[in-house]
């Protein structure tokens, strides 16, 4: 089986394999063991060689220019924490323009990243070593100031890119995490570092991000309920959803068109889903008819047609799914009856295909997916209590909420390798949230 | 607080009331004559009276305190009953029949103060997720008050909110904590100044 990815297409690249359509299958069947990262828009094939089966080797040379430093470490440890390429160090030490091919092949490189920062913009070269030519490039707009939030995301992002190129799937760095640490919402980049709070202290909980990366919803504790903050990141501004004044509202969730705002609303009749135009005043509309049952934890499928819940309709909290007018109500996770055991917390992935969500099992959670299409189950934690997922947008990666450390941090598990990395420390941090993409590559 | 307030003031002037009986006699030099002057019938008498203001004042002010006390008492135990917590089981939101004793016991005190309104508070052990147990807490403070209006107390008077696991009251990781933790709290919110005991 060959790595069939798409990339984008450069000028050097076409005219070097121009021509190549009809030999691409008989390239296939001689090189059976070498995967092929290439592009098929307008019958082009290009692409970066390395063998199947085995993550392609990358050199990232040190940047010159001022930052270059930090750029440098974010490159190579976005494309790390990627988990789809192997960072090779012990490249030189200092930038070169030359690029030794020779060098990096007895290094085990399938491509060496050159780039360098001027005041506006990196320049980014991908080399590819076993074609021994340049094989992408491309600049990247950075229009703040070095070490700026700003700075920071447009490194991840052309971090994003160079995997793309590299890989065929772009990655996830160029996104953020929020997450509730000392009753405030905090949002950390998606390698760990610059963590700050954006709330202030109001017994924030269940923070998620609108589509577009633009507002942060969260719930917050009055003296005479609970209610659901809407707050725009770009100027700061809070505002408070008043479809259905009073008692509980928390667990919100924006629709994958950012047009419509779901959440749990409990009175003295249980709690169930509501839906509501996050930037109106209009009354919410009802979704889940729980007749006085807890009904909560929302998550949409990708296409915005269906909605996954908590739900402890059945005497027992487990993961449903609904149609977003609340009809064809379906149970998910199997269930058993007359234990304490119980999952809760779903997330939708991405991709359609999956729901994460943690299973109490034994007086401890699991973080745990179930396929749509199969409801077949797998358990990827193990180590001390482990719950409330949320998916990466590349469907791969998971944060989730972990005491293993002793306090309650947010942890990175790759689902297709499993490898795990801690995301945050410090105070307890918890009821994480990852973003869509913040920022694309020009 | 509040309840101290109406108390302390007048505790605090019923016993410099009472001290200020006691120190007259001590120091004594104000009415001190000629040193040499014999103390005559006349001065006894005046002592006796004397004697006899203390004894009174005193006697006032005792039963000024004890009624304070008695006040004091009644006040305490009326706030006791109506903040009296009740417990739930795990996942559960339903009440037990020692819930509806302890709530049957708010019932009387609530009738009898018209002024008073409450808070409840649902709150939850800290082995279920953070969301969800925000809805159960909500469940269980509902268990509450639907129990109180469902017995004349108008709904009005009673406010509910849900914790969830954010406010335990036990910390650990053991079954009595579990079990402290999954409660409903009963907070004054108005009228608590004063109340009546019931009938």
């Amino acid at each position: 089986m060959t790595t069939s990815v798409h990339c984008s297409r450069t000028r050097r690249g076409i005219a070097r394999r121009a021509g190549s359509v009809l030999a691409a299958g008989a390239a296939l069947a001689v090189v059976a063991a070498v995967g092929r990262a290439q592009d098929t828009a307008r019958g082009v094939h290009i692409g970066l060689s390395y063998d199947t089966g085995r993550k392609p080797g990358v050199v990232v040379l040190p940047i010159l220019g001022v930052g270059g430093d930090s750029a440098h470490a974010i490159l190579e440890r976005d494309l790390d924490l990627g988990d789809r390429v192997t960072v090779i160090t012990g490249g030189p030490a200092a930038p070169s323009a030359d690029v030794n091919y020779a060098l990096y092949k007895q290094l085990g490189a399938n491509a060496v990243v050159q780039s360098f920062l001027a005041p506006t913009l990196l320049h980014v070269i991908v080399h590819d070593v076993g074609g021994r030519k340049i094989y992408q490039t491309r600049d990247f707009v950075v229009t703040a100031g070095v070490g700026s939030p700003d700075w920071r995301l447009a490194m991840h992002a052309a971090s994003d890119q160079i995997e793309q190129w590299l890989t065929g799937t772009a990655g996830v760095s160029a996104t953020r995490v929020a997450y509730v640490r000392d009753g405030a919402v905090w949002v950390v980049d998606a390698d760990g570092y610059a963590a700050h709070p954006v709330s202030a202290r109001v017994g924030a909980l269940s923070p998620t991000w609108s589509p577009s990366g633009r507002f942060l919803a969260y719930s917050a504790f009055t003296p005479r309920g609970t209610v659901i903050e809407i707050q725009d990141l770009q100027n700061n501004t809070v505002r408070t959803l008043v479809a259905t004044p009073g008692g509980l509202n928390s667990a919100p969730v924006f629709s994958p068109d950012g047009n419509t705002i779901v959440y749990a609303h409990g009175d003295e009749i249980g709690t169930d889903l509501f839906a509501a135009n996050p930037f109106s005043n209009d009354a919410g509309r009802r979704i889940t008819v729980g007749r006085g049952t807890d009904n909560t934890q929302p998550t949409f499928s990708p296409d915005g047609r269906q909605i996954a819940f908590t739900s402890g309709r059945s005497g027992h909290p487990e993961i449903y799914i609904t149609d977003v007018d609340g009809t064809n109500v379906d149970l998910l996770t199997p269930y058993e009856f007359g234990d304490q055991n119980y999952r809760s917390g779903p997330d939708w992935s991405p991709d359609g295909r999956l729901i994460a969500f943690s299973s109490l099992t034994g007086g401890l959670f699991q973080v745990m997916t179930i396929g749509l299409r199969d409801r077949s189950m797998k358990q990827f934690t193990s180590d001390g209590r482990n719950e409330d997922p949320s998916w990466a947008p590349d469907s791969r990666h998971l944060v989730f909420t972990s005491n293993r450390s002793g306090v309650k941090q947010l942890w990175v598990l790759d689902v297709e390798s499993g490898r795990t990395r801690q995301l945050t420390f410090g105070p307890e941090a918890r009821l994480a949230a990852w973003s869509r993409p913040l920022l694309r590559g020009p | 607080m509040t309840r101290f307030a109406r108390v302390i003031p007048a505790l605090v002037v019923g016993t410099m009331a009472a001290a200020a009986c006691h120190k007259t006699p001590a120091p004594a030099p104000a009415p001190t004559p000629v040193a040499s002057a014999p103390a005559g019938p006349n001065q006894d008498s005046i002592d006796a009276a004397r004697r006899d203001s203390i004894a009174r004042a005193q006697r006032i002010a005792d039963s000024l305190r004890a009624e304070q006390d008695r006040m004091a008492a009644a006040l305490a135990a009326a706030r006791n009953t109506i903040t009296q917590v009740i417990y739930f089981d795990f996942d559960k939101a339903a009440l037990s029949d020692q819930d509806k004793a302890t709530l049957d016991l708010k019932i009387p005190i609530l009738n009898a103060n018209p002024g008073l309104h409450i808070r409840v508070a649902g709150n939850c052990d800290a082995r279920g997720s953070d969301e969800y147990n925000l809805a159960l807490g909500q469940r269980r403070a509902a268990a509450a008050k639907r129990y109180l209006t469902d017995h004349g107390i108008d709904v009005s008077r009673i406010d509910v909110i849900s914790y969830g696991k954010e406010k335990p009251v036990a910390q650990g990781d053991t079954e009595e904590a579990y079990a402290q933790n999954r409660n409903d709290q009963f907070e004054i919110t108005a009228g608590g100044d004063t109340l009546k005991p019931g009938q």
